[in-house]
C-alpha cells in the first residue's frame, strides 16, 4: 500500500505543535508517547500499520475548532477517528499527521420522542444511542457489525450499513443534522430536527465523505419505535442461483423483509464449526426476518414458506423462540469471527445487482481456483452487498499480495456487472486504486472538487479514497 | 429561442456552446422559484433503460414522464413509494411531469415520513456539469459508499447544479392494502400530538397528516395486518375523540389530496414550511397573531402547508416573515406560489446561514462555473 511519503518539514514542527495543541486541550488531550500512539496506527485493517505524529482527544466542539485552526495554521495533515474500526483504512495515519479522536465526545445532547430524533457528540457508540431511547421503546436503525464499537463519527464518514438497512435505510437516509468543524476551526451547521435540506443537500454529501471534509461533532438522528416482534427463518438450498432465485421471488411478491441474510457452504461449515448454530449442511442458506406483532409474523412467514417451498429447499426451519431464533441469527453474526479463527482473512463488501448473484459466485469460485485461495461468501441478499472473505496467511511470504489481487479482480467484477466497488465500508486506502475502474477521470474530478471548497489545503484525511495520481496534483497544489 | 436535445451527446455539445443562462425544464409543471434565460428542455431526454423487479431498481431517462415509469411500476405491483406530488392542480399547469424533476426538486410526498424522500430512493444520476462534461455519479444497486454521494446533492437542487441526463431509482412493492385512520374536532396541537403517539408507535402508520379538524392516519400492508394495526391504534388514540375508517379507495384518494394539496390549488398565495413538529403551535401562534392563513400539516406536523388568497405585497411580507420565523427557529420556508411580482422582492428559498451559504455557493461555482443553470433560482448568484 503506497501512501505520501512523510512531509520532513511536517514532522520538524511536532514540538511547537504539541505544545500550540496542549495550549488549547490541556496535556491531558494530547498524546506523543510513542508507545501510547501505537494505539492510533491503524484501524480494523490491521494489514497496514503507520503510528501518527501525535494524537489529540478534544471533548467539546470548541476543542476540535481550536485544535484544527492550529493544524491548519501550521499546515499540518488530520485524520479524524472514530472508534478505529474502519475495515478500509478510513483512519489509518500518515507519519506526519495528527489523529484527531472523538472518543471523549459522547454524550446525549437532546432526545424528543414527539420529533422522534436523538442528537449525541459522534463519539458515541452506535449501540449506545439506541441504549439511550430503548427503555422508552424506540431504537436507531443502522446496524453495522461492528456496532458495540463503532462510534456514530465513523459511521457518518462511511455511511455505514447494517443486516436491517433492507428496510431501515443506512445512515444517510437516518442522519437529519450535523454539527460540523470544517479545517480551518469555522463551525457549520448543517440540517436540524426537520426533514430535508433547504438548499443544497450538504448533509448528503457530508456523510459518506470518509472525514475529508470536516470533522462532525454531533448529530441529530431519526429513531423509530421498536417493532412488537421478528423472527427469523432459515433456508437451505442445494445451490446458489436457486436461493438467489427464492430471494428474488419473495421481494417481487410484495414481502419486504427487515434482512435477507446468505451465506454459501464454505461460511456454513466454518460458522457451524465455531458456533454450533446447528445449521444444515447445504450449498446455499438465507436467514429471512420479518417483523410485526405474532400474527403478522406468522401470516408473512406462511408466504416465505409457500415461496421457498416452490424451489425445492433441503430445510426450512422457524424459529419459534427467542432463543431458537438467536440459534439462527448466532452463526451469522459470527461469522467474521469464525474466519478469522481458522486463517487471515480479507473482507470485501462491493455490491452487485441481486440478479447477478449466481453469476459473480460462480466466478469469484473460478477465482478461487485460479489464485489458489479458498473463500467464503456471506452477505446481505436483499440488496446485494457482497462479503466475500478471502482467506490468506499473513505468515506466507506473497500470500497478502495474492489476495489482494484476488480481491481486485472480484471487486472489478462486482462494477463489471453494474455494481460498486463498496456497499457500506468505503473506500479508505483499501479500494483507493480501485476507483478508475468505477469512475472516469472527470467523475473523479468533480468529486476532489468537492475536497477543494471544504478543505482548500486537503489537509483531512487526503491520502484516501482517490487514487493518489489522481489527487497529486491538488495535494502538491495545496503545499 | 429554446433548446431540445434528444440524446446525452447533443446536449453536451449544447451546453458547451452556451454564453448565457438557461432555464433547464423537464415537464414544466412545477414552476417553483424564478430564473431567466432561453428554455432548455429535457424532455427528449426519455425512455426507460431497466427495470428489474426482482432488484427493486428502474433506470431511465431524466426526461422520461413519471406516468410512463408509474404504469411500468404498476404492472409489476410496484411503485414510487416515496409518493411524488403531482404539482399541476396547485398551479393548474399542464404537460407531463418527469423522473429528472421529480429527482432535482426532491419531490415527496406524505409517504416520506415513513420510507424517506426521493432523495433517498435516488440510486444514480449522470448528468452534464455547466462545462459540458457528461459525469456520473451513484449507479443501480441500493448500497454504495463509493466515492463522493453526489446523487443527494444533485436530487433538490433545483438544476442549479448540472443538467441531469438519466436517474436510477429504487421502488418498492405496492402493499396489499390501505385504510385511513381519521380523528375528528382536533385542533392542530392536539393533532401533532395525536400523530406524534401514532408515529412513535409500532404501527407503522405510512402517513399522518391533519386539515380541517380531522387528523388522518394511514396503514399499508396486507389485509389482516392493517385491521390489526387499526385496532390497536384505535385504542391507544381513544382518547382524542371519535374514530372513524376510510376504507382502501377511499383512503387512496384522500391521500391523494394531501399529496397534491389540491384544498389550496385555488389559494394565490402557497408556501411550505419543513420544521420540528414540536415546533407547530409557536409558529402557529406566531402566523396567526399577524395573518389569516389556511393550513394543512403533513409529515406529523413536520411540514406545514400555508395558504391564503392576498395580494403581492403581502405575499412578500408573508413570506419574509416565515422565512425569518425559520432561520430564528430552525427549519425553513419554501414559496410555492405567489401573485408574479412578489418574486421579484423575496427568494422563493430560505436563505442559508452564512458559512453554509458560503459553501453552497463555492459547491455551485464547482459544478457551473459560469453560471449557465437556472441562475438565481434558489439564491441570488452573481456571475464570476
Amino acid at each position: 500500500m503506497q501512501m505520501p511519503e512523510a512531509n520532513p518539514a511536517t514532522l520538524a514542527k511536532k514540538q511547537k505543535l504539541k505544545e500550540r495543541l496542549e495550549g488549547v486541550l490541556g496535556k491531558r488531550g494530547v498524546i506523543a508517547d510513542e508507545r501510547e500512539l501505537k494505539a492510533y496506527e491503524c484501524d480494523a485493517l490491521t494489514a497496514y500499520r503507520c503510528p501518527p505524529m501525535l494524537a489529540i482527544l478534544p471533548s467539546s466542539t470548541g476543542e476540535v475548532a481550536a485544535a484544527l485552526k492550529i493544524c491548519h495554521e501550521m499546515d499540518v495533515p488530520v485524520v479524524p477517528r472514530g472508534a478505529g474500526t474502519s475495515l478500509a483504512g478510513g483512519a489509518m495515519p500518515t507519519a506526519d499527521s495528527v489523529i484527531l479522536g472523538v472518543a471523549r465526545m459522547n454524550a446525549v445532547l437532546e432526545t424528543s420522542y414527539e420529533d422522534r430524533i436523538v442528537k449525541v457528540q459522534t463519539g458515541r457508540t452506535n449501540l449506545s444511542v439506541t441504549g439511550a431511547v430503548e427503555a422508552d421503546g424506540f431504537f436507531y436503525a443502522p446496524d453495522p457489525s461492528s456496532q458495540l464499537a463503532c462510534a456514530i463519527a465513523g459511521n457518518i464518514a462511511m455511511n455505514s450499513g447494517g443486516a436491517h438497512c433492507l428496510k431501515y435505510g443506512v445512515t444517510t437516509n437516518n442522519l437529519m443534522g450535523v454539527t460540523m468543524v470544517l479545517m480551518d476551526g469555522e463551525v457549520v451547521e448543517i440540517g436540524g430536527g426537520h426533514l430535508d435540506a433547504g438548499g443544497l443537500d450538504l448533509l448528503g454529501l457530508i456523510c459518506g465523505s470518509e472525514g475529508q471534509l470536516g470533522v462532525v461533532t454531533e448529530a441529530t438522528l431519526r429513531i423509530f419505535h421498536k417493532p412488537e416482534g421478528a423472527l427469523p427463518v432459515l433456508v437451505g438450498f442445494d445451490s446458489n442461483e436457486v436461493a438467489g432465485a427464492c430471494v428474488s421471488d419473495i421481494i417481487k411478491a410484495g414481502i419486504l423483509p427487515v434482512a435477507i441474510e446468505f451465506m454459501d457452504s464454505v461460511l456454513i461449515a466454518v460458522c457451524e464449526d465455531y458456533a454450533k448454530a446447528g445449521y444444515p449442511e447445504c450449498e446455499a442458506l438465507l436467514i429471512v426476518e420479518v417483523e410485526g406483532s405474532e400474527a403478522e409474523i406468522e401470516y408473512q412467514l406462511s408466504l416465505i414458506r409457500e415461496i421457498a417451498q416452490r424451489h425445492n429447499p433441503v430445510e426450512f426451519r422457524r424459529a419459534t423462540s427467542a432463543e431458537e431464533a438467536g440459534r439462527i441469527w448466532a452463526g451469522r453474526k459470527a461469522a467474521f469471527s469464525a474466519i478469522g479463527k481458522i486463517s487471515d482473512y480479507m473482507c470485501l463488501d462491493g455490491t452487485i445487482p441481486v440478479s447477478q448473484l449466481p453469476y459473480v459466485l460462480k466466478r469469484i469460485g473460478e477465482m478461487s481456483k485460479h489464485y489458489g485461495l479458498e473463500v467464503g461468501n456471506v452477505f446481505h441478499a436483499g440488496d446485494g452487498n457482497m462479503h466475500p472473505l478471502i482467506m490468506y496467511d499473513a505468515n506466507k511470504p506473497g500470500d497478502l499480495e495474492t489476495c489482494e489481487a484476488f480481491g481486485a479482480d472480484v471487486l472489478k467484477l462486482c462494477v463489471e456487472v453494474g455494481g460498486c466497488l463498496t456497499g457500506e465500508h468505503g473506500v479508505g486506502v483499501e479500494k483507493r486504486d480501485l476507483m478508475v475502474e468505477q469512475f472516469a477521470p472527470d467523475d473523479l474530478d468533480m468529486q476532489m472538487a468537492m475536497k477543494d471548497v471544504f478543505d482548500p489545503k486537503w489537509l483531512l484525511n487526503a491520502a484516501k479514497v482517490f487514487p493518489l495520481a489522481s489527487s497529486e496534483a491538488r495535494r502538491i497544489a495545496a503545499e | 429561442m429554446s433548446y431540445h436535445p434528444k440524446s446525452e451527446a447533443e446536449l453536451a455539445e449544447i451546453v458547451a456552446g452556451l454564453d448565457a443562462p438557461v432555464h433547464l425544464q423537464g415537464g414544466g409543471t412545477r414552476p417553483i422559484g424564478r430564473c431567466g434565460g432561453d428554455v432548455l428542455s429535457l424532455a427528449g431526454l426519455s425512455g426507460v433503460s431497466l427495470y428489474e423487479p426482482g432488484a427493486l431498481t428502474l433506470v431511465a431517462g431524466a426526461g422520461t414522464p413519471v406516468s410512463e415509469v408509474e404504469l411500468l411500476l404498476a404492472k409489476e405491483g410496484q411503485r414510487l413509494a416515496f409518493e411524488p406530488m403531482d404539482h399541476r392542480a396547485l398551479f393548474g399547469t399542464k404537460g407531463e411531469p418527469t423522473l429528472g424533476g421529480l429527482v432535482s426538486a426532491n419531490v415527496s410526498g406524505p409517504r416520506r415520513i415513513a420510507v424517506g424522500a426521493c432523495r433517498d430512493f435516488t440510486l444514480g444520476v449522470r448528468f452534464v456539469d455547466g462545462t459540458g462534461r457528461v459525469l456520473k455519479n451513484g449507479g443501480r444497486v441500493m448500497k454504495n459508499v463509493t466515492g463522493y454521494d453526489l446523487v443527494k446533492l444533485m436530487s433538490g437542487s433545483f438544476g442549479t447544479l448540472g443538467a441531469l441526463t438519466e436517474v436510477s431509482l429504487k421502488v418498492l412493492p405496492v402493499p396489499e392494502t390501505e385504510a385511513t385512520l381519521v380523528i375528528h374536532n382536533q385542533g392542530a396541537a392536539r393533532a401533532v400530538e395525536a400523530m406524534s403517539a401514532a408515529l412513535g408507535s409500532p404501527y407503522e402508520v405510512t402517513g399522518a397528516a391533519h386539515a380541517d379538524g380531522a387528523t388522518c392516519l394511514r396503514l399499508e400492508g396486507f389485509a389482516a395486518s392493517v385491521d390489526y394495526r387499526f385496532d390497536a391504534l384505535t385504542k391507544s388514540l381513544a382518547r382524542f375523540g371519535e374514530i372513524t375508517r376510510l376504507e382502501a379507495e377511499a383512503s387512496a384518494e384522500n391521500w391523494a389530496g394531501i399529496r397534491d394539496v389540491r384544498a389550496f390549488a385555488v389559494r394565490s398565495f402557497v408556501a411550505k414550511l419543513s420544521i420540528q413538529p414540536s415546533a407547530l403551535p409557536a409558529l402557529y401562534a406566531a402566523v396567526s397573531e399577524r395573518f389569516e392563513v389556511e393550513k394543512l400539516l403533513d409529515w406529523g406536523g413536520g411540514l406545514v402547508w400555508i395558504a391564503a388568497d392576498i395580494d403581492e405585497q403581502t405575499a412578500v411580507t408573508l413570506q419574509a416573515f416565515l422565512q425569518d420565523y425559520c432561520l430564528e427557529n430552525g427549519g425553513h420556508a419554501t414559496l410555492i406560489k405567489a401573485p408574479e411580482g412578489a418574486y421579484e422582492h423575496v427568494s422563493a428559498f430560505q436563505p442559508e446561514a452564512a458559512g453554509v451559504a458560503r459553501l453552497s455557493a463555492a459547491l455551485r461555482d464547482k459544478f457551473d462555473p459560469k453560471a449557465l443553470f437556472n441562475t438565481g433560482l434558489m439564491t441570488k448568484r452573481e456571475v464570476r
